[in-house]
Order: C-alpha cells, then sequence, then structure tokens
C-alpha cells in the first residue's frame, strides 16, 4: 500500500482541536470566510462539488427535500421556525458549511420524548431529496430517564446542509442511526450536535453508502458527569464518491465515557473516505474514559484514504484514552489465496467485507438495522462486481 | 488413479527490462499416492511451476500442457483448479484481515466439497485435525494469517491440507524459516495426508532437512527452468552432499 494513491495515513501532530479550525464556532455565516481549500478542515474536501454550500451561491429551492417524521404515540412532533429558543443549544457550527445552513433554514423539525417516556418502536425519519436545494435543521430532545431509537434515512438526489442537535436529559438513552443511501448525483454536509446530559448514554450510528459528496461532523459534548457516548460509523465508498466522517469528543466534565469506532470499504477509481477523529479531554475532565478507532478496507486500486486521529490530553487524571488507525488492502494475492482454497471471486471478496464490517454491525444493537446494513453491504458489493 | 501430467510447460514473467522466460520446457507426472520431491537451488523456477499449476496471474503459460486427470488444468480459474482437486501450500501464505480462520476453513470446506460440511461433525473435524497439529483453539478465531508466527502460518497450510484432501498437493518451501519441532509436526501432518495413499505430493524444497521426515519416492534436481536430473530417494543424498553446483554451472544461461 502506497503512502498517497491507495491509502495514506497520517497521524497528526501536535495541533489543538479549536487551533485547527480557521475560525471560532459561530451561528453567523459571516464570521466565517469562504474556504479556499487549504483550510485545515477543508483540505480534504472538494470544494469544486459542494454545488455553492461554502460559498453562498448555493440558493434554497423550496420544495427541494422533504422530510416526513413518523413517531410512537407519547412523542411530540413539530415544526418550527427559526426563532424557536430550543434550537441551536447542543453546539454550535464550527465551519462555513454548518454556519450557513444554520443562517439560512427557515424551518425545523423538533421531536421531542418527554421525560420518562420509553419508547419501544423507533421514530422514523426520513428526508428525502427531490433534485432540489435546502439547509435543515432538526432538534431531537429527549426528557430525563426517557429513551428512544431514531433512525433519520437520507434517499433521493438533493444539496442538502444542515444541522442536527440531539439534547439527552439526565439519565436518557438515545441511539441514532442516521443512513446517508442518496442517490450518485447528492451533495449533503451536516454537522451532528449531541449534549448528553449527566448519566446518560448517546450511542450514534452513521452509515454512508450513497451521494457524491458527504461530509459530516458528528460531535459530542458532556452536560454532566457519568455520561457516555458511542459512535458507531460504516462507510461504503464507491468510485469518485467522497465520503468524510469528522468526529469531535469534546470531554468538558469529568467522568465520561466515550468510544468512537468508525470501519470503511473502500473501491473504484477515485473513491476518497475521509476520518478525522478529533477528541478532547480538557483539563477538568477528570476520571475520562475514551478510545477511539478508524479502519478501512481498500478493495481496489484507485482509492484513496485520509485517516487522522487525534487526541488531545490536558489532564493526566484519566481512566484511559487510546486510539488506532489502519488502512488494509485487499489485493491480488488475497484474492489468489482465498481462490486458491477454491473459493470463487466473488464469495471471496464478500468473505472479506462482510468480516470487515461484522464486529462493528454486531455492536449496533439494533437487529433490524443490523440486517438492513448487511444486506445494504451485500449490495454494494454486488454492484461493484457488475 | 488420479494423475497430474505436466508436459514441455513452458512459463514467463513479466519483469523490469521486458519478459523473462522462467520455466523452459517441464516434463513432470505425479500419480495419487506418490511422493514428489523437487529441489534445487534458489531461482532455478520451482516456486514458479508450483505458483504456474496453481494459476497465479503473475505468471504467464507460453507453451506446454497440464492435465489433471485428462483435463486441461490450464483452461481452468484458480478456484476451479482448487476444486478440481489441486492444493497448493504456500511458501508465504497471505493476511487476509477480517476473516476468521474458522469461517475461512469453513468456506474453503464448503467450496471444494460442493455442500457444507454438518456444523456438527465440521466442528470437531477442525477441532481434531488442530490439535494433531499442536494448535491452540483459540487459533481458530484469529484472521487468516494476520500476526501468525512462520511456523503457525506453516501449520495453518497443513491444517488446510488434512482438511481439504486433494488429489495432487503442492508444498512450497514449507520447510523453510521452521525449527526442528515445528518441522516434525508439520511434516506428520504432510505424512498423514500421505498414508491416505490418496493424494500424490509435490514436495518443492531447497534443503534435503525437510526429506528425513518426508520420504520421496521421486527426487528432481530442478536447475535452470527444467528438470536437470531425476532419480530416486538416494538422489537427495548426493545432493546432501555434493550441493548444487555441477547443476548450476552445467544449465547457466544467464
Amino acid at each position: 500500500m502506497g503512502s498517497t494513491t491507495s491509502g495514506s495515513i497520517a497521524v497528526a501532530a501536535e495541533s489543538t482541536v479549536a487551533t485547527r479550525m480557521s475560525a471560532p464556532p459561530s451561528y453567523d455565516v459571516a464570521d466565517f470566510a469562504v474556504p479556499h481549500g487549504r483550510e485545515e478542515e477543508w483540505r480534504f474536501t472538494p470544494l469544486e462539488r459542494l454545488r455553492g454550500l461554502h460559498d453562498g451561491t448555493a440558493t434554497a429551492t423550496g420544495e427541494g427535500v422533504k422530510v416526513a417524521v413518523e413517531a410512537p404515540e407519547g412523542v411530540t412532533v413539530e415544526t418550527v421556525g427559526r426563532d424557536d429558543a430550543r434550537l441551536g443549544r447542543a453546539g454550535t457550527p464550527v465551519d462555513r458549511v454548518a454556519a450557513q445552513a444554520y443562517s439560512a433554514f427557515d424551518q425545523a423539525s423538533v421531536v421531542t420524548v418527554p421525560k420518562e417516556t420509553v419508547l419501544t418502536e423507533p421514530v422514523r425519519i426520513a428526508v428525502h431529496g427531490e433534485g432540489g436545494t435546502a439547509y435543515g435543521h432538526q432538534l431531537i430532545e429527549l426528557g430525563a430517564f426517557a429513551e428512544a431509537l431514531v433512525v433519520i434515512d437520507h434517499t433521493g438526489d438533493a444539496v442538502l446542509a444542515a444541522n442536527v442537535d440531539f439534547v439527552l436529559g439526565d439519565g436518557a438513552k438515545l441511539t441514532v442511526v442516521s443512513v446517508q443511501d442518496w442517490d450518485d448525483k447528492a451533495v449533503h454536509v451536516a454537522q451532528h450536535n449531541a449534549l448528553v446530559g449527566r448519566d446518560a448514554s448517546f450511542k450514534s450510528v452513521v452509515v454512508t453508502f450513497g451521494g457524491d459528496v458527504v461530509r459530516l461532523h458528528p460531535r459530542v459534548s458532556y452536560a454532566g458527569p457519568g455520561a457516555e457516548a458511542e459512535l458507531f460509523g460504516l462507510y461504503f465508498t464507491d468510485a469518485g464518491q467522497h465520503q468524510e466522517h469528522r468526529l469531535l469528543v469534546d470531554h468538558n466534565v469529568p467522568h465520561c465515557k466515550s468510544n468512537v469506532v468508525y470501519k470503511g470499504a473502500l473501491q473504484g477509481d477515485d473513491a476518497h473516505a475521509v476520518w478525522i477523529g478529533d477528541v478532547l479531554i480538557e483539563a477538568k475532565a477528570e476520571g475520562t474514559d475514551t478510545y477511539e478507532m478508524n479502519r478501512n478496507l481498500v478493495l481496489t486500486d484507485g482509492a484513496r484514504v485520509d485517516s487522522v486521529p487525534n487526541l488531545e490530553i490536558e489532564t493526566g487524571e484519566i481512566v484511559g484514552a487510546g486510539h488506532a488507525s489502519a488502512t488494509g488492502r485487499f489485493d491480488d494475492e488475497q484474492l489468489f489465496y482465498l481462490m486458491a482454497r477454491g473459493i470463487p471471486e466473488k464469495d471471496a471478496r464478500r468473505l472479506v467485507v462482510r468480516g470487515f464490517f461484522a464486529e462493528l454491525v454486531q455492536q449496533i444493537g439494533v437487529p433490524d438495522i443490523e440486517e438492513r446494513l448487511i444486506a445494504k453491504i451485500e449490495e454494494e458489493l454486488e454492484a461493484a462486481v457488475a | 488413479m488420479a494423475t497430474l501430467e505436466i508436459r514441455d510447460l513452458h512459463v514467463t514473467v513479466e519483469v523490469e527490462n521486458g519478459t523473462k522466460e522462467i520455466l523452459k520446457g517441464v516434463d513432470l507426472t505425479v500419480k495419487q499416492g506418490e511422493t514428489h520431491a523437487i529441489m534445487g537451488p534458489n531461482g532455478s523456477g520451482k516456486s514458479t511451476l508450483a505458483y504456474s499449476l496453481a494459476g497465479h496471474p503473475k505468471y504467464t503459460i507460453t507453451g506446454g500442457t497440464v492435465t489433471l486427470d485428462g483435463e486441461d488444468v490450464l483452461e481452468m480459474s484458480v478456484d476451479e483448479r482448487a476444486r478440481a482437486g489441486l492444493f497448493l501450500a504456500m511458501q508465504y501464505p497471505v493476511e487476509v484481515p477480517g476473516v476468521s480462520v474458522s469461517n475461512f476453513l469453513r468456506t474453503s470446506a464448503t467450496a471444494i466439497r460442493g455442500e457444507a460440511p454438518k456444523l456438527r461433525t465440521w466442528v470437531k473435524e477442525v477441532k481434531e485435525a488442530m490439535e494433531r497439529l499442536n494448535m491452540d483453539p483459540a487459533f481458530a478465531e484469529r484472521n487468516v494469517n494476520e500476526g501468525f508466527s512462520g511456523g503457525e502460518k506453516k501449520r495453518h497450510e497443513i491444517l488446510q491440507l488434512e482438511l481439504l484432501k486433494p488429489k495432487v498437493a503442492i508444498l512450497d518451501e514449507t520447510d523453510s524459516g521452521l525449527d526442528v519441532d515445528a518441522l516434525r509436526v508439520v511434516s506428520e501432518g504432510v505424512n498423514r495426508v500421505r498414508e491416505s495413499g490418496e493424494v500424490g505430493t509435490l514436495l518443492i524444497t531447497h534443503y534435503t532437512r525437510i526429506l528425513r521426515y518426508i520420504k520421496p519416492d521421486h527426487v528432481h534436481v530442478f536447475a535452470n527452468g527444467r528438470i536437470a536430473e531425476s532419480g530416486g530417494a538416494e538422489l537427495a543424498d548426493q545432493l546432501e552432499a555434493e550441493g548444487y553446483d555441477k547443476y548450476v554451472k552445467g544449465g547457466a544461461s544467464e
């Protein structure tokens, strides 16, 4: 595996999470200069394919993207205006596109699970692109000790920039599955902000298959001690696709846990996956326990991976902190080895890719999502073989 | 009776400055139950023979025939050759991340046998085969060849040999890099398969050491891309004493 075209790993040198951004977080797009592509946070992203989301030229087209929320009884679903005071509490936009989305959205979807309400059925949010351009905002809020599974499905064709907020009350448990199953031309840039309450558990499962450019920025901070966050991600990057996942876990209070596992498979010319894993353990966050991992499986020549784990520790009084990143190739020698044991080529590829994702899929803990992912992975493989 | 017939096999490989002929007319017949040792100096083309028979894409067949029970092996894809009964124990087995040994073995056995082995008997079969090769049961849950020591890799190859029961087994430098204990364990595995009488064995080696454990019926000296001399087990003793010098000089054309 070369360090340039077929997979490269760069471990960031000592640079702080905050100073690597070209501007401080802000809700106002005017606080960010139009990126030129050499900024740390934009250097991997093909700006010319963002369809103007980054420079103010992308204008919302009204019926561009439809959002439908299906929720079980006991859940409040609202569509609210941009001045609703509940919006924007989970985090502040950290780059120009997120700020653009925050400055431009007209309406937001707000899903509220009242305190102590334990859902047995998932909340389903369907975001369907109909060829237009849109700026979105969603808030999912769980009251104290509420429990919910929220599945957000992104399908169709769209140019979409959005902020998605998750606010978890004390002791709440939220699993969010965000599936990016876009058509080939879609462009999707979003910041996910989770604010995790005391003793609460947040699990994020990000699954990216489709789109021309998908750039997601899942971020977690804590509102009280004893909380935990698990951030799982799975992506399958095909020829020409750019899929970028930029994680940040800000351990800003003591005694919280985080675990980040992202795995991706790539195949085809100019498939490009980017993974940035930032974990910040602030000086006051004693007793932190964190681990982050990114693994990539490069199935063919011509694909590129940039994987940058970055762990910044401001206190030594922690339980544990670690990170790992590795990119491996499925190459002709592996294929030969498996085929020399009688295994047909298609089965050999399937075997390797399935095995690669299996452990991660099992950790999701939602059986129908697991089955759907396995089916989708198979589908991606079929498409690639054909 | 299964027979592998190699006739006037010519093989080339692409190198930096063009095409190079490595095999220059190999003739060899391996019958079920027989053990042939192919010995020769480094660079003589022994491994090229092994990988060409298995169908590695790096090698181009430019002439000659290879048949297994009359079937044209050279027309078959790599996996078809394996299913037809050819097995290559590799000198440098490849790591396959994300695929456990147990999953790999079962997938392979399913492909070779044409149906999935019954789980109950299969688990027992694997467990016993691993015990015979002094392999820790935890081994089955590791990823194929990932982080294996040299000895573990070779045991894993022989484990596959025992489970897949090929018609013709080609062992490419299976002895290289093994200490005496590992060599004994691996050789015993090969001998168990040979004792079934159902496999023809092509043992490719640089050293005579392994022949103390695995007694060949025929010994061939490989030099300059072809078989330079054939004989019985006594030829190995002669090589032990005299080395490959006379073959290297005699066949030197490069």
